[in-house]
């Protein structure tokens, strides 16, 4: 990975576009820069699921990850390459859809059983409408003392709106279709809520505009089940703990 | 005249330095460390009969500043580790500083014994009693030398009023009040009032969703006591002034460099985070640590640094390898030396780096006891950034970057410096006379 990025990651300013000929805006477009990118990308991630894993913590590291993490974003938005996810579940047509957080993280039943969000085009995620609102399952918060980071490594359970690296290939056995890119296809656009990491709170969809994240917040559909109901009273609970004391 | 420096070697502490600090008159010389320990350092006074002690520092005192503790709310543990140590200027015999940790302050009073009271009428030498029908003349007690004992004694201890991991404390330069600032807000205490204090900077957005940028380091401008700077994660430096509002969030001076569209990329960001800010002796000036560079500011221009030293620009094409590791979140300190005339600050591979200001000449030099003799002057080192590695030269790929050098400290008079590096402290003298 070092010599991947030995000469550093660049971009090009946004009003360089037409006027640059090859050169930047051709660098920009190389699947290499591309890879690079996704690669920066998914790291990040997983730094900032580990960093929730430790004693608590630290908020300067957590945010210049999560700005980084943001900035990937952005440009992938702009580049067109931010793409939307198909569903996990077998048997239904796949629709173009951003999906917010987890949705690796939940079950095939929970899965069936939503509404799916109205088609989204790319890039414009201020349009977003949450048709899903993503919840973790009762397993993945035993109690509201407990960390809301622990990793619970359960089968079943895939509640949890963080994943270790664990986890995801867990998943991944459990895949009835789809090949392994597919899954990683996922990985790439259904990213973690950011703002969720900060807030400890899911079921905000992704979103680069933070207008868009506060009309989301307050056009928020109830979750779909009434299971999920009680959870996110817990899980209130529980962000309560960690971010308001 | 370039100084040649000298080693002292000092015991290796049993744990991990975290903060490192000379007092105001340099003779004393405090180390916080993982342990939540303290231990202070005295310099020897000059001895003719032995001429190498000169100058030698030698523990002074031990205590155990803080210990672990446990937040049952959030089920966290509390780290005992010592953020930093800022002494108060002397008033009395005693001497007073203060240590913090992750969510308390503490005043910490180190005081001498080298007499005791001998020949007290109600109790004998050794505490007991006296029976009183037994006494039948009185006596004045007698104070007779005894061995020198060093008592540390906590005096105040400022509890429960960050949220947030303390990252710096700044003593007022009116000595009575004293600053403590965490990720998202700055207090300001009395040091005499535990039990209150007052906000002054809080830059908790209403929606914790929106939170970008985090408060890295704070400090009083050293003679204008209604003046501090904090700075932040995004490279920015606010100065304010307390007498212009009672909640300080509007700043009075606003520092950033405008960005170099040139070299932008992912990680730019992050290291433009700074992660110290130092005044000036005069006050004239202030000192930031970034990543890679040291920035010197005038405070009558808030649009650009006036220099800029690079300490290990080498880096800037390994920073995705940096920041996998998470090096790129290693905190470096700053320092100035007594007439400001110099700065010094650590890099990897226990180098450090002095820069010259007046001379424009800067030089690295390494702590470590293998590659140099104690009383031997240290030799500048070398880092070779491409092509041919010439002899003495280190390539940028054989760094240790376990071996970080972020405290170090200049006594505020003489060229003495004091390294921390891991767990060993490295004193440095200036030989030329």
């Amino acid at each position: 990975m070092g010599t991947m990025f030995a000469r550093g990651l660049k971009r090009k300013s946004p009003e360089d576009g037409e006027d640059m000929e090859g050169g930047l805006a051709g660098a920009r477009a190389t699947p290499s820069y591309s890879l690079q990118r996704q690669s920066l990308l998914d790291m990040s991630l997983v730094k900032l699921q580990l960093c929730h894993m430790l004693v608590e913590p630290n908020l300067c590291r957590s945010v210049l990850i999560a700005n980084t993490v943001r900035q990937i974003q952005e440009e992938m938005s702009q580049d067109g390459t931010w793409r939307v996810v198909a569903p996990q579940a077998a048997g239904r047509a796949p629709l173009d859809r951003l999906v917010s957080t987890d949705i690796l993280c939940r079950s095939a039943r929970e899965q069936e059983g939503e509404h799916p969000a109205p088609d989204v085009g790319d890039g414009h995620m201020a349009d977003l409408v949450p048709g899903l609102a993503v919840v973790p399952s009762a397993q993945a918060l035993r109690s509201p003392q407990s960390s809301l980071w622990e990793v619970d490594s359960s089968r079943e359970n895939r509640g949890g709106f963080q994943k270790s690296l664990d986890q995801i290939f867990e998943t991944l056995e459990n895949k009835t279709s789809g090949s392994v890119e597919e899954l990683f296809a996922d990985v790439d656009s259904s990213y973690y809520d950011l703002d969720a990491v900060l807030t400890g709170v899911v079921g905000s969809t992704p979103s680069a505009h933070a207008s868009g994240l506060q009309a989301f917040a307050s056009a928020a559909a109830p979750p779909p089940s009434s299971s999920c109901r009680s959870d996110l009273g817990e899980l209130d609970h529980a962000v309560e703990i960690l971010v308001e004391t | 005249m370039q100084p040649l420096w000298s080693q002292q070697a000092v015991p290796r502490a049993a744990d991990i330095i975290s903060t490192v600090e000379f007092n105001h008159s340099g003779d004393l010389l405090a180390t916080g460390d993982k342990g939540g320990r303290v231990v202070i350092f005295q310099r020897e006074q000059e001895n003719k009969s032995r001429p190498h002690s000169r100058g030698e520092y030698n523990v002074y005192s031990t205590f155990q500043s803080h210990e672990p503790e446990f937040d049952y709310l959030k089920s966290l543990e509390i780290e005992e580790k010592i953020n930093k140590i800022r002494w108060l200027p002397q008033q009395n015999a005693a001497h007073f500083l203060l240590s913090t940790n992750d969510k308390t302050i503490k005043l910490w009073k180190i005081s001498e014994r080298d007499k005791r009271a001998e020949g007290y009428n109600l109790k004998d030498e050794d505490g007991r009693l006296r029976d009183p029908f037994r006494i039948t003349a009185l006596r004045v007690p007698i104070l007779k030398p005894m061995d020198l004992m060093v008592e540390a004694s906590p005096r105040r201890i400022f509890a429960n009023a960050h949220t947030y991991h303390i990252n710096s404390i700044s003593v007022n330069s009116d000595h009575e009040t004293y600053l403590s600032a965490d990720d998202l807000r700055i207090n300001l205490w009395h040091l005499e009032i535990t039990d209150r204090s007052f906000n002054i900077v809080d830059i908790k957005p209403a929606n914790m969703e929106e939170l970008t940028e985090v408060i890295t380091a704070a400090e009083f401008h050293p003679h204008q006591c209604n003046v501090f700077v904090y700075s932040s994660s995004k490279g920015t430096i606010r100065l304010c002034d307390m007498r212009s509002s009672a909640l300080c969030d509007r700043h009075s001076k606003f520092f950033e460099e405008p960005e170099d569209p040139s070299s932008r990329s992912f990680f730019s960001e992050i290291i433009s985070s700074i992660s110290d800010v130092k005044f000036s002796h005069s006050g004239r000036y202030m000192m930031t640590r970034d990543y890679l560079s040291v920035k010197v500011w005038d405070l009558n221009m808030e649009s650009r640094p006036v220099e800029t030293h690079q300490v290990h620009e080498y880096l800037r094409s390994k920073l995705c390898s940096l920041y996998e590791n998470d090096c790129i979140f290693d905190k470096f300190e700053c320092c100035w030396s007594g007439s400001d005339s110099a700065i010094m600050t650590g890099s990897y591979n226990n180098f450090f780096r002095m820069f010259d200001r007046n001379a424009r000449r800067d030089v690295t030099l390494e702590a470590s006891r293998e590659n140099s003799k104690p009383r031997a002057s240290l030799k500048p080192r070398k880092v070779c950034t491409g092509g041919k590695r010439k002899k003495d030269e280190i390539s940028v790929d054989s760094l240790d970057f376990n071996k970080k050098i972020l405290h170090t400290a200049w006594h505020p008079a003489e060229n003495i410096i004091a390294v921390a590096a891991t767990n060993n402290l490295y004193i440095f003298q200036d030989k030329v006379n």
